[in-house]
């Protein structure tokens, strides 16, 4: 599957939810389908996707969080798989497109993925409850739109096909999307459910 | 040996006078009654890491969601986070508490290059007015803002 058309699938459930994509590839895609005060594109931070995703979940779980990650951003920060399996928190939903190659860099730079590694069995091995593969848009957004009613933690690997965008511009400085999103959260009620 | 209960309980009790509501550590022998005590605090979320680094992003999470939270790590810890400092916190202008247990001679030097502000926490009557205004220091200037936790705080005489 292309993973423009998978985010396309799902695009309407973001409205809703709480969303921070990594860099590139995922953030530019998701930008050209309509930018949104309540997404966050982390810029740089290669890896830490999943973690402020976490942040955000535990800070705030009336909210559904959705972490649009990558298989070279969740390979850097394994760890995070445990953290998240340790904490459960039910309203987050972690979707990793796994291209099996690093894009920004070329196409010829795969990443452990293209030799077997499987990101949905080591969430699970992780204790992460709802974990699974996909290989086509249907089954996408079927599986995504069963994690949304589930309220389960959730990591969803999407299998896409290494192909990036046609640009990568994003009109949204990073500091302008950041200063929004917490403007975002502002404009929700209070942060309660900690403790 | 013992490190200090009684130091522990003052930098904790300073950290939720400063409304801190997350923490995230590593296990480490000098921050165990620290850790404890967030534990046993059914207001406090206290998460556990993998690494260090995570917590960046889960301090920066929960930063843009409206909750303040602090950092409990080794200096082993800072060098593990020191690219989600910069890649993250610095470039994204997030604030940052870092209580960090002074072990070895390159913490400073790597405070000065990564631009953090710091300071010592040596003599328990200056913890709660050093945390309180690092705390500030951070939340003003969104930026990353650091705490040594030193030996003379920390431990007990043996004698």
């Amino acid at each position: 599957m292309r993973r423009a058309d998978a985010l396309s699938a799902i695009y309407a459930e973001l409205e809703s939810c709480v969303v921070v994509t990594i860099m590139g590839a995922v953030a530019a895609e998701l930008y050209t389908l309509g930018h949104r005060p309540n997404f966050f594109y982390l810029e740089h931070a290669m890896g830490l996707a999943s973690s402020m995703g976490l942040g955000i979940a535990l800070s705030r779980p009336e909210l559904t969080v959705v972490v649009l990650d990558g298989d070279g951003s969740i390979l850097m920060n394994l760890g995070s798989l445990t953290t998240m399996a340790r904490y459960r928190p039910p309203n987050l939903i972690h979707v990793v497109f796994d291209n099996e190659v690093l894009l920004s860099v070329g196409q010829s730079f795969t990443t452990a993925t293209a030799s077997g590694s499987d990101i949905a069995a080591m969430a699970a091995a992780a204790g992460i409850p709802r974990t699974s593969t996909v290989h086509t848009v249907e089954a996408f957004q079927q599986t995504f739109r069963e994690a949304l009613q589930a309220g389960e933690l959730t990591t969803l690997v999407a299998k896409v096909i290494a192909e990036g965008p046609a640009s990568y511009w994003i009109d949204v400085h990073m500091l302008e999307n950041r200063f929004a999103f917490q403007r975002y959260f502002r404009s929700l009620r209070p942060p309660t459910g900690l403790g | 040996m013992p490190v200090s209960i009684a130091h522990s309980q003052l930098i904790y009790t300073a950290l939720k006078q400063c409304d801190v509501r997350l923490l995230s550590a590593l296990p480490e022998t000098w921050l165990v009654h620290l850790v404890a005590l967030g534990e046993a605090d059914p207001d406090m979320t206290l998460v556990w890491l993998a690494k260090e680094e995570e917590g960046v992003g889960i301090s920066a999470g929960a930063h843009l969601a409206g909750v303040k939270s602090a950092m409990l790590m080794q200096n082993h810890g800072l060098l593990a986070s020191a690219n989600g400092i910069v890649s993250l916190a610095q470039l994204y202008r997030i604030p940052l508490l870092m209580l960090v247990s002074y072990r070895g001679e390159l913490t400073e030097p790597l405070l000065q290059a990564l631009r953090i502000p710091y300071e010592r926490l040596e003599e328990p009557h200056h913890v709660a007015s050093r945390i309180r205004k690092a705390q500030t220091l951070a939340e003003a200037a969104l930026r990353p803002v650091a705490l040594l936790l030193c030996r003379d705080l920390m431990w007990e005489d043996d004698t």
